[in-house]
């Protein structure tokens, strides 16, 4: 199933059609143009320079608001300041030295970053890792997906003004990061994944410890959908707060939860094309048909618990054998092209690498998904309150190393 | 009827009136500070540490309670930052403005029989009027610093402190009409002598019969405090701090001060005019020693009202303004029109 079959279901809650909502737009804009008319008055609008240093922004976006009043004419969000020049460098990097470098482009998650690179190189390389290497990458793969999105669900909260739950986030965070740091020596940047396979086996004991882990995990989604979801002043700031049309969405390029919350059922670990082991897990994809930033919560949120079921099932399943397939000491990797995307905790993640047949990669090409979910801001800020601003930043969910690179 | 009479009856000696305006100065000016200080610690430090899973500050001092001492030293070691486009008269005075209206809050609350500063007869009307000047403060603040999140946080806050200065009005008004009264002193006597249904085991005091009176005046106060869920005057994820972004140093300290010192008043005027006051309702009142145990009592009773506006403070998230607008104009104030008909009501009846 592709994503463009998918795409075709679209249901869109405000009856599908664009034109309807130029209509409003164009509505919204004669009743203001008559209201200033009327008053006589016509004030200059102010420019608003939010960031790059400035809370919201989790790092150094910049964003340039024309207000009118505590409302926004037009928003631009100007990226660029943490650029870290990734591309260039891994052309002078060999291909096992590149993920300790990607591990830094969406810090949260750090071993997905690795996970679609390694996949892209192996398909060069024409190798296929061993079943248990390809459940042992699957299961780290799910862990920092929680890791990642734990400290979303938190941080939200934290935009919207609540101080508490953030520390809880951290809090239950931990569990999961002391169970990847035990696998890979890593809490942050494991540089784990190799071509052919994963560095090392489970320690002992891991099994049972990530399980107990899981369970922690799951309670804490469910005091977070009380918390949270439940909290009548959260729900009242986001719902109906940045609607994000499928149509509209999939047109800026939008991936993972971000889309999902708009109704469109398309998710990379089921319809990708890469070969982790996920057509055996027995699974759900959420969607949420609203695409407000509430919708893009709850559905980060059901993500968060899916992932402790499939871990909990790749732990079962766990097949025996060795981890890594035969590659040759110095690796050198074959002429041609290849892409591989994996659903990563932010989205799409995709690497397009072209090889020359050298010990380093002649050109890579990241697709990372904050690029593509952030370009939307400007068609979604278009006439919000300056505090909505704050409530669709969040809930659009962006890593900075993962706009800039 | 003063803190100095108190001084003269316990030490019989008489106090010239230099002395006890001096003693007077000095009571106001000593209480704001600690009252803040133990606002601070107790609750934005502890309070809020322990519900967030944390130890909070442990290091200076025992259990870390000389932290905002600390804190306090360090913020006077501060450079005096003014920035390059600010009007600098308007910007220095404005911490202060915010802070005198604090100060004048104090005067008027009663803490024993004699253990008050001032005895107006129209006591929480003054207490009312003054708390509104901190208004002004803010606004020159946020007008003076010439930055763009601080003029947005001043507008905010004038229009959200305007808002909510008529549910806090009005639901005093309930209080009021009850106990027949502005003077503090005479609300808190009133409370502890009257009776409910014929009883009179506790007095009345009148979160009994204004409990829709209180929950209004802590709800517009902790708008008037500008806490959560009602900051957006600060929002420090919208705004950056709004007013006080560009303000460091002891001037910053004085915008600390302010905040923790109005929670501490707000705290108690309501246990003024809900919870009893400083007075037991057993015992004579008028017995001197109440001036020592009063100031004791009304710091339990504060204590516990503080405890319930920062537990909100560090549970809930932030409202937006229009939103805040809705909740004052539609929900708080037709809410507090009925309970002072239903107060008038009682009263003509009973």
């Amino acid at each position: 199933m592709t994503a463009v079959g998918n795409a075709g279901n679209i249901t869109d809650r405000n009856g599908g059609s664009l034109a309807d909502q130029r209509q409003q737009l164009a509505y919204v804009a004669t009743q203001a143009a008559d209201a200033r008319l009327n008053v006589e008055i016509e004030t200059e609008g102010m420019t608003l320079n939010i960031g790059p240093q400035h809370p919201a922004t989790h790092g150094t976006l910049r964003l340039v608001a024309r207000l009118d009043g505590e409302q926004v004419v037009e928003a631009e969000p100007i990226m660029g300041y943490m650029h870290r020049g990734y591309e260039k460098l891994a052309e002078v990097r060999t291909y096992p030295q590149v993920t300790t470098l990607i591990n830094r482009i969406d810090w949260l998650g750090s071993f997905a970053n690795e996970v679609p690179f390694i996949l892209a190189a192996e398909k060069l390389m024409e190798v296929e890792a061993p079943p248990r290497a390809q459940w042992i990458r699957t299961v780290l793969f799910e862990l920092s997906r929680i890791a990642n999105i734990t400290l979303f669900l938190g941080d939200m909260a934290v935009q919207l003004g609540a101080l508490t739950p953030v520390f809880m986030a951290f809090r239950d965070r931990e569990f999961v990061l002391n169970q990847i740091e035990a696998v890979t020596g890593g809490r942050f940047h494991p540089n784990f994944d190799r071509i052919g396979g994963v560095k090392d086996d489970l320690p002992k004991g891991w099994i049972d410890d990530t399980k107990q882990a899981m369970q922690k995990i799951r309670d804490f989604c469910d005091e977070f959908e009380d918390l949270v979801l439940g909290n009548e002043i959260f729900q009242s700031r986001s719902r109906g707060i940045g609607i994000v049309p499928p149509a509209i969405g999939l047109s800026y390029g939008l991936s993972g939860a971000n889309i999902r919350a708009s109704g469109v059922d398309w998710d990379l670990r089921r319809d990708g094309r890469e070969a982790l082991v996920y057509d055996q897990l027995d699974w759900k994809v959420w969607t949420h048909p609203d695409g407000d930033s509430f919708a893009r919560y709850w559905v980060r949120l059901q993500e968060t618990r899916e992932a402790t079921h499939m871990v909990d099932q790749l732990l079962d399943g766990l097949p025996s054998g060795p981890i890594m397939a035969k590659v040759p000491r110095i690796i050198k990797v074959p002429a041609g092209e290849a892409y591989a995307a994996t659903e990563n905790p932010l989205g799409e993640m995709g690497y397009y690498i072209v090889s020359k047949g050298d010990l380093v990669p002649f050109r890579v090409k990241i697709r990372s998904a904050s690029f593509s979910n952030i370009s939307i801001t400007p068609w979604l800020l278009r006439g919000v309150y300056v505090p909505d601003i704050i409530t669709i930043l969040a809930s659009l969910y962006f890593i900075l190393g993962d706009i800039d690179r | 009827m003063t803190a100095a009479t108190v001084v003269s009856g316990l030490l019989a000696v008489e106090v010239p009136y230099w002395a006890a305006s001096i003693i007077k100065v000095g009571v106001v000016a000593l209480v704001i500070p600690t009252a803040a200080l133990v606002l601070g610690y107790v609750f934005l430090m502890k309070m809020m540490s322990f519900m967030q899973s944390r130890l909070g500050p442990m290091e200076a001092g025992p259990y870390g309670t000389l932290q905002l001492l600390a804190d306090g030293l360090k913020f006077l070691q501060k450079e005096d930052i003014f920035p390059a486009k600010a009007d600098r008269t308007v910007f220095a005075l404005a911490p202060l403005v915010v802070l005198i209206s604090t100060f004048l809050i104090y005067v008027v609350i009663p803490t024993g029989p004699d253990a008050v500063v001032a005895q107006l007869d129209v006591g929480i009307f003054y207490a009312l009027a003054v708390s509104s000047l901190s208004v002004v403060g803010i606004l020159m603040a946020g007008w003076a610093s010439a930055n763009k999140y601080a003029l947005m946080g001043g507008l905010r806050a004038a229009g959200q402190l305007i808002a909510y200065e008529l549910p806090l009005v009005l639901a005093v008004m309930g209080v009021v009409i009850q106990a027949g009264t502005l003077d503090l002193q005479k609300i808190v006597t009133t409370q502890a002598t009257g009776e409910i249904f014929g009883w009179d085991g506790i007095g009345n005091p009148f979160i009994l019969t204004q409990f829709a009176g209180f929950f209004i005046f802590l709800v517009a106060v902790q708008a008037e405090l500008t806490q959560p869920p009602f900051d957006m005057p600060v929002a420090e994820s919208e705004i950056v701090g709004g007013y006080q972004v560009e303000y460091t140093g002891f001037r910053f300290l004085f915008f600390f001060m302010g905040e923790f010192g109005t929670a501490f008043a707000f705290a108690a005027l309501a246990s003024v005019l809900f919870l009893g006051g400083w007075a037991l309702p057993w015992g004579d009142l008028g017995h001197w020693g109440f001036n020592i145990a009063g100031p004791a009592i009304m710091l339990v009773k504060v204590l516990a009202v503080s405890a319930l506006i920062f537990w909100f403070r560090f549970t809930y998230p932030r409202l937006r303004e229009d939103q805040l607008q809705r909740l004052a104009w539609k929900f708080l104030i037709p809410l507090s029109l009925v309970n002072i008909v239903v107060t008038g009501i009682f009263k003509v009846v009973l």
